[in-house]
């Protein structure tokens, strides 16, 4: 029997489907509020800093921007697919190695706070 | 000697332009497209994460950016095709986790319900201890 990858794909962008459908609603909420200039105390310099200095929320941000990303990749790459673009392996390459360069850039932010 | 077959399969074409033949198709591609948004602002808290990183001043820049006509509208966009993406997604709980109680099934609305409702519970929960409110 082939072996597939497609578990390996398809896994963390069911797990990125329901965390976004659970948190990038309100998280959203938060950064539009500060765009309307009403920002909520998380948002302040001291506070943020302090809580992504937190090795859980570290973790827990990372996490967050890997689903996201990882799912929000997949998405695309089959909404290509579906608007008749059918290099799919060049399309899936880009779309897959810019989730995890986004996860690994912001990995690195994290390590320096 | 076998017949000659000359093979020339048809590719039909394939443009964009099926999406709006039927409200199902545009429903549809309304809910793919909220990846753009959810990537989007995904790499908006990567940016918010190498201001945070550099320092106060950076970080002071950052939300002032965020206060621009274009962050504003990205993030009215964004707030609608994420939320979009949560009532779909929890739409179809049902079909990907059917739940059987002794001979029956749990009603479809229940699951989709217990969720949507864990939603808000939880949005409500995040937006207390940010402090939005």
């Amino acid at each position: 029997m082939a072996i597939s990858n497609k578990p390996l794909v398809w896994g963390p962008f069911a797990a990125g489907g329901t965390l976004t459908a659970f948190l990038t609603p309100a998280l959203i909420l938060l950064t539009l509020l500060a765009a309307l200039g009403h920002a909520p105390d998380l948002l302040a310099y001291e506070r943020l800093h302090a809580f992504a200095g937190h090795w859980l929320a570290k973790l827990a941000l990372a996490g967050v921007v890997f689903l996201s990303l990882w799912s929000a990749a997949h998405r695309l790459r089959i909404t290509c697919y579906d608007l008749g673009v059918r290099a799919d392996t060049v399309v899936a390459t880009i779309l897959y190695a810019g989730a995890l360069a986004g996860t690994g850039a912001s990995v690195l932010y994290l390590m320096r706070m | 000697m076998a017949e000659e077959v000359s093979r020339k399969p048809y590719v039909r074409a394939m443009t964009w332009r099926w999406i709006v033949r039927h409200p199902r198709y545009v429903r549809y591609m309304a809910r793919e497209f909220s990846c753009l948004f959810i990537g989007g602002w995904t790499l908006l808290l990567v940016w918010g994460l190498q201001q945070l990183a550099e320092g106060p001043a950076a970080w002071a820049a950052f939300l002032e950016c965020l206060k621009s006509p274009a962050s504003i509208v990205f993030h009215v966009l964004a707030l609608g095709f994420a939320a979009y993406h949560s009532i779909t997604w929890f739409n179809l709980t049902p079909k990907a986790l059917p739940l059987q109680l002794g001979e029956r099934f749990v009603p479809d609305a229940a699951i989709a319900g217990a969720h949507l409702g864990a939603w808000a519970a939880l949005s409500l929960v995040i937006l207390y201890l940010a402090g939005a409110f």
